[in-house]
């Protein structure tokens, strides 16, 4: 199965073995992650200011790449940039009027029609792939790792684009469970993690990986799993601080959901990346026997 | 043919939008039009007078009212015509409101040419129309009321008081609903036991009431005046005529079920009365738990205990079948299970509660004696979270409406709740404090001052165990800042929604209920006592969730709706009904499927369709299903629709 796929610059850059330990277990389930020749930043937040049009002129083109890999799905492994680009393209489909404008604006290129579909890579594993098929293609599974997932924001809300219900997702829970790991529930998944403010206000975003974490450890969890590149970050990297702040606080590594994935399937370490890790994961997956 | 045309402004309402002297130049072109006249408010008095007196000067015989929805004021304007000698089926109401004026509020020409094809169309089938009489038919001076809730109680009092009888039909076993559960009420504290038991006494007593309690109606036929009901009457297992009420059956019954009427906090036995209050004040044996119904041999120690012999294992449910002329349905509401507030530990943790719960908790007549204690290990919470609007106003995941009555009864929860535990605190999170009754702002400022509770303006997002506390994570948006509180008990003012069962039972009724369940008045601002459907009236929380005080109101104006209609020997009915086409009809049937007030049979012995009148109401829905245009409707037939479609779709 082959399907368009948009990286978006996290997956280029600091992100870039979540993108390896994507493709290397799509290809373990059969599946081919297209990536579009052409790509366009999805814009963050600036596309879905709507009295700007201009904005969302590069989400369209993505579409339209879309198309011309002929697929009328799009595959994203960043919130962030799922949450845009499917906000977007809801609202070109809603609004013909506005989406008639916006090609207008590209006069060079075909116009866009509305029908691509955007969805994160979760979606495509439990909808398409299916779990239970990927229960088949695990080699070693993650017996006694205690992962508690993180959902953040961008995956749940607004509804219009959640791929799961609001208050009580469960496909990480169901992803991670047929890899065989053991779940731990905070609730604190879909707190916020900072996002941003890692930037400018630190010490916001630092107070709430703190809490974020502290409920995972004192549920028994021995690491994160998450589904977004920047809460990633922000979960990863802000803890270096926080031992030193809080006596007697306890790291915990934080993966994201396609690393565990290529583990479970037998990978080779490297698509990993584990040394980019700031919390070193190293010593708990060698305790379980994983590496 | 001499057709007058009256243009309405309705203020500015319609005069805003339509260029009422481009109406009135091009309607005077119209065949048969012979007199067009404008006014600012032709519902009024003097707007009525005019159309009086043209229909007088100018010898009119057909009018048109170019104004608002029929639905308003369509019975004003025949009425008026009347008076004055004109046939009132030979009026029509163009509605160039609702269907020009107010949707096409930005394009003020389109809009014009569009109300003057509704006028022009309405034109062609007035001058068609017959002159009409009023059907008549006879009455039976009866009411039944469906629910004995302090609405149903209302009702049935008021109309028994006027000199008719009442069936009162109600579920449970015991009359009295919500309010009977309730610990004081708001804002004068009154305790329902006070106010509202001595009304059940009464209904019990009356002459003119016939209590049947633990029943449910399960098929009303019939028309206004005119209704035929069949209740079905549950077995209780209890010979209630013999049955006293001492309560000896249930102490010596060794089955325990989750009390409905505690909802959960305390327990009640498989054979029970409901409360110590209750009326009628008898034993009800739950089937579905007593140990002698569920296995068919065995215990009996009811029957054994039973100082009057009432115990009658062999009871089975009676359908009984009365005549009425009108219908109250007073079924109140309910409130939404916490259990599905799921990001609230709804469901998970024993001291996450409704409000109802805590009503339970707090009264003097509960369960604890109304010493407050929470449902997990007994102990006195010292600090409890309110959470208002839980499932209210949010309609991303829930109900969009506002439940109405929680800012009022929270605010008295945490009032009563400092009475009886003074050094406790209390925080409430809200979005509004709404207190839109007389005497409900100054209780809130009472309980301000009072109760000391922390009003924190936000909403809750998550709540969970942690530390054998429960963690209220919100925000209060006044200072920005997020909010952590660690509570004993979380209190959750789950949203009002519509009784179970009522769409059930608004089926077997043939009235309508609105998207989540609410019955639909006949019109919301004019109309909000009666359905749709003529003869069946709504009182109370059934309609849409008010508070006691409303809920009395609403029900004496039933009440008064339905003595009204019932107050001569026989009542007026539209004659706008079906008719057949012997010669065409065919007997295919397709009639029958659609009409949904069982108006229409065929004929055994002719095949041919046949009106029943009486039950007809005039909807259309056979018209629309005829292959062959047999079944056309008064006034409205084919001819007359096809000429106002040729008008209406003119390019």
């Amino acid at each position: 199965m082959r399907v368009p796929y948009f990286p978006g610059c996290s997956l280029k850059d600091f992100a870039d073995n979540f993108e390896k330990s994507a493709f290397a277990s799509a290809s373990v389930l059969g599946v081919e992650l297209v990536e579009l020749p052409e790509w366009y930043c999805c814009g963050v937040v600036a596309p879905l200011e709507e009295d700007e049009l201009i904005r969302k002129v590069a989400p369209a083109r993505n579409f339209l790449r879309t198309k011309e890999l002929g697929g009328n799905k799009l595959v994203t492994l960043c919130s962030m940039c799922y949450n845009t680009l499917k906000l977007t393209n809801l609202y070109m489909k809603k609004n013909p009027d506005k989406l008639e404008r916006i090609n207008s604006f590209m006069d060079e290129e075909e116009n866009y029609d509305g029908t691509v579909e955007v969805i994160h890579f979760l979606e495509l594993l439990r909808d398409i792939v299916g779990f239970e098929k990927m229960r088949e293609k695990v080699k070693k599974p993650l017996k006694g790792l205690k992962v508690a997932p993180y959902y953040g924001c961008l995956l749940l809300r607004p509804k219009e684009v959640a791929i799961d219900s609001l208050e009580k997702p469960t496909v990480m829970e169901d992803l991670l469970k047929s890899l065989g790991a053991e779940i731990v529930n905070s609730p604190l998944k879909k707190t916020c993690c900072g996002s941003y403010q890692v930037i400018n206000n630190k010490e916001v975003a630092s107070k709430l990986v703190y809490k974020i974490i502290t409920a995972v450890t004192k549920r028994g969890g021995e690491a994160v799993v998450t589904s977004c590149p920047l809460c990633h970050y922000n979960l990863d990297s802000l803890q270096k601080d926080l031992s030193d702040k809080y006596p007697g606080y306890k790291e915990v590594p934080v993966f994201y959901f396609t690393q565990l994935m290529a583990l479970a399937f037998g990978l080779e370490e490297e698509v990993l990346g584990l040394e980019k890790h700031e919390v070193n994961p190293l010593n708990l997956l060698k305790s379980k026997g994983l590496i | 043919m001499r057709v007058g045309v009256f243009v309405c402004h309705c203020g500015r309402n319609i005069a805003g939008t339509l260029n009422i002297e481009k109406i009135k130049e091009e309607v005077a072109k119209h065949s048969g039009v012979v007199h067009v006249e404008d006014y600012i408010f032709m519902c009024s008095d003097p707007g009525q007078k005019l159309i009086r007196d043209r229909i007088k000067e100018k010898n009119l015989d057909a009018v048109v009212v170019s104004a608002c929805s029929p639905s308003l004021h369509e019975k004003t304007f025949r009425n008026n015509a009347a008076s004055v000698g004109l046939n009132p089926y030979k009026v029509e109401i163009a509605n160039i409101r609702e269907w020009a004026s107010w949707p096409h509020e930005g394009k003020p020409e389109e809009a014009t040419e569009k109300a003057i094809k509704i006028i022009k169309a309405t034109v062609e089938k007035v001058k068609s129309n017959i002159p009409l009489e009023p059907l008549s038919v006879p009455v039976t001076r009866k009411v039944l009321v469906i629910g004995g809730g302090i609405a149903g109680i209302q009702a049935s009092l008021d109309i028994a008081n006027a000199g008719l009888e009442v069936y009162l039909v109600e579920k449970k076993p015991s009359i009295g609903g919500k309010m009977a559960q309730f610990s004081e009420t708001f804002p004068t504290l009154d305790c329902p036991q006070c106010i509202e038991t001595p009304k059940m006494t009464e209904v019990a007593n009356h002459p003119n009431i016939h209590l049947y309690a633990y029943s449910e109606v399960v098929d009303v036929s019939g028309f206004v005046g005119n209704f035929k009901v069949k209740v079905k009457r549950k077995a209780t297992y209890v010979d209630w005529n013999k049955c006293t009420g001492c309560s000896e059956c249930a102490k010596v019954c060794p089955v325990k079920v989750s009390s409905e009427y505690d909802v959960g906090v305390s327990q009640r036995k498989a054979i029970y009365i409901m409360f110590p209050q209750a009326v009628p004040n008898k034993a009800t044996i739950d089937p579905e738990h007593c140990l002698r119904l569920v296995y068919g041999k065995g215990c009996g120690l009811c029957a054994k205990t039973c100082p009057a012999g009432a115990i009658n294992f062999e009871q089975k449910e009676k359908i009984e079948e009365i005549d009425v002329g009108a219908i109250i349905v007073a079924t109140g509401f309910d409130v939404m299970d916490p259990s599905l507030l799921t990001e609230y530990g709804g469901g998970k943790y024993k001291d996450v509660i409704s409000a109802l719960q805590f009503e339970r908790i707090l009264a003097p007549s509960g369960p604890t004696g109304g010493k407050v204690v929470r449902p997990s290990d007994g102990k006195e919470p010292k600090t409890v979270v309110f959470v208002q609007c839980a499932g209210s106003r949010d309609p991303e995941h829930y109900m969009p409406y506002c439940s109405k009555v929680c800012c009022m009864y929270t605010a008295k929860q945490a009032l009563l709740y400092k009475h009886a535990v003074p050094n406790g605190h209390a925080y409430v999170f809200y979005i509004d404090v709404r207190t839109d009754g007389k005497g409900y702002e100054e209780f809130y400022e009472r309980v301000l001052r009072e109760a000391e509770a922390t009003y924190l303006r936000g909403k809750v997002a998550e709540i969970y165990k942690e530390d054998g506390k429960l963690k209220v994570l919100g925000v209060d948006t006044l200072t920005g800042k997020g909010v952590e509180i660690n509570a004993d008990l979380v209190v959750l003012a789950t949203a009002a929604v519509p009784s179970e069962g009522i769409k059930e039972l608004a089926k077997v009724l043939r009235i309508q209920t609105d998207e989540y369940g609410w019955l639909k008045e006949a019109h919301l601002k004019l109309r909000p006592l009666e359905t749709a459907t003529s003869g069946i009236f709504i009182a109370g929380a059934a309609q849409f969730i008010r508070d006691i005080t409303d809920t009395v109101s609403h029900a004496s104006g039933a009440a008064a709706k339905a003595l009204s209609l019932l107050s001569r020997n026989r009542i007026e009915r539209e004659p706008l009904v079906a008719e057949v086409n012997e010669e065409i009809c065919s007997g295919c049937g397709n009639c029958v499927e659609a009409c949904t007030y069982q108006a229409i049979k065929i004929d055994p012995e002719t095949n041919i369709a046949k009106i029943n009148t009486a039950l007809c109401e005039g909807c259309g829905a056979c018209q629309a299903s005829c292959p062959s245009a047999a079944i056309q409707l008064t006034n409205s037939y084919k001819k007359q629709l096809f000429e106002m479609i040729s008008i209406l779709a003119k390019e």
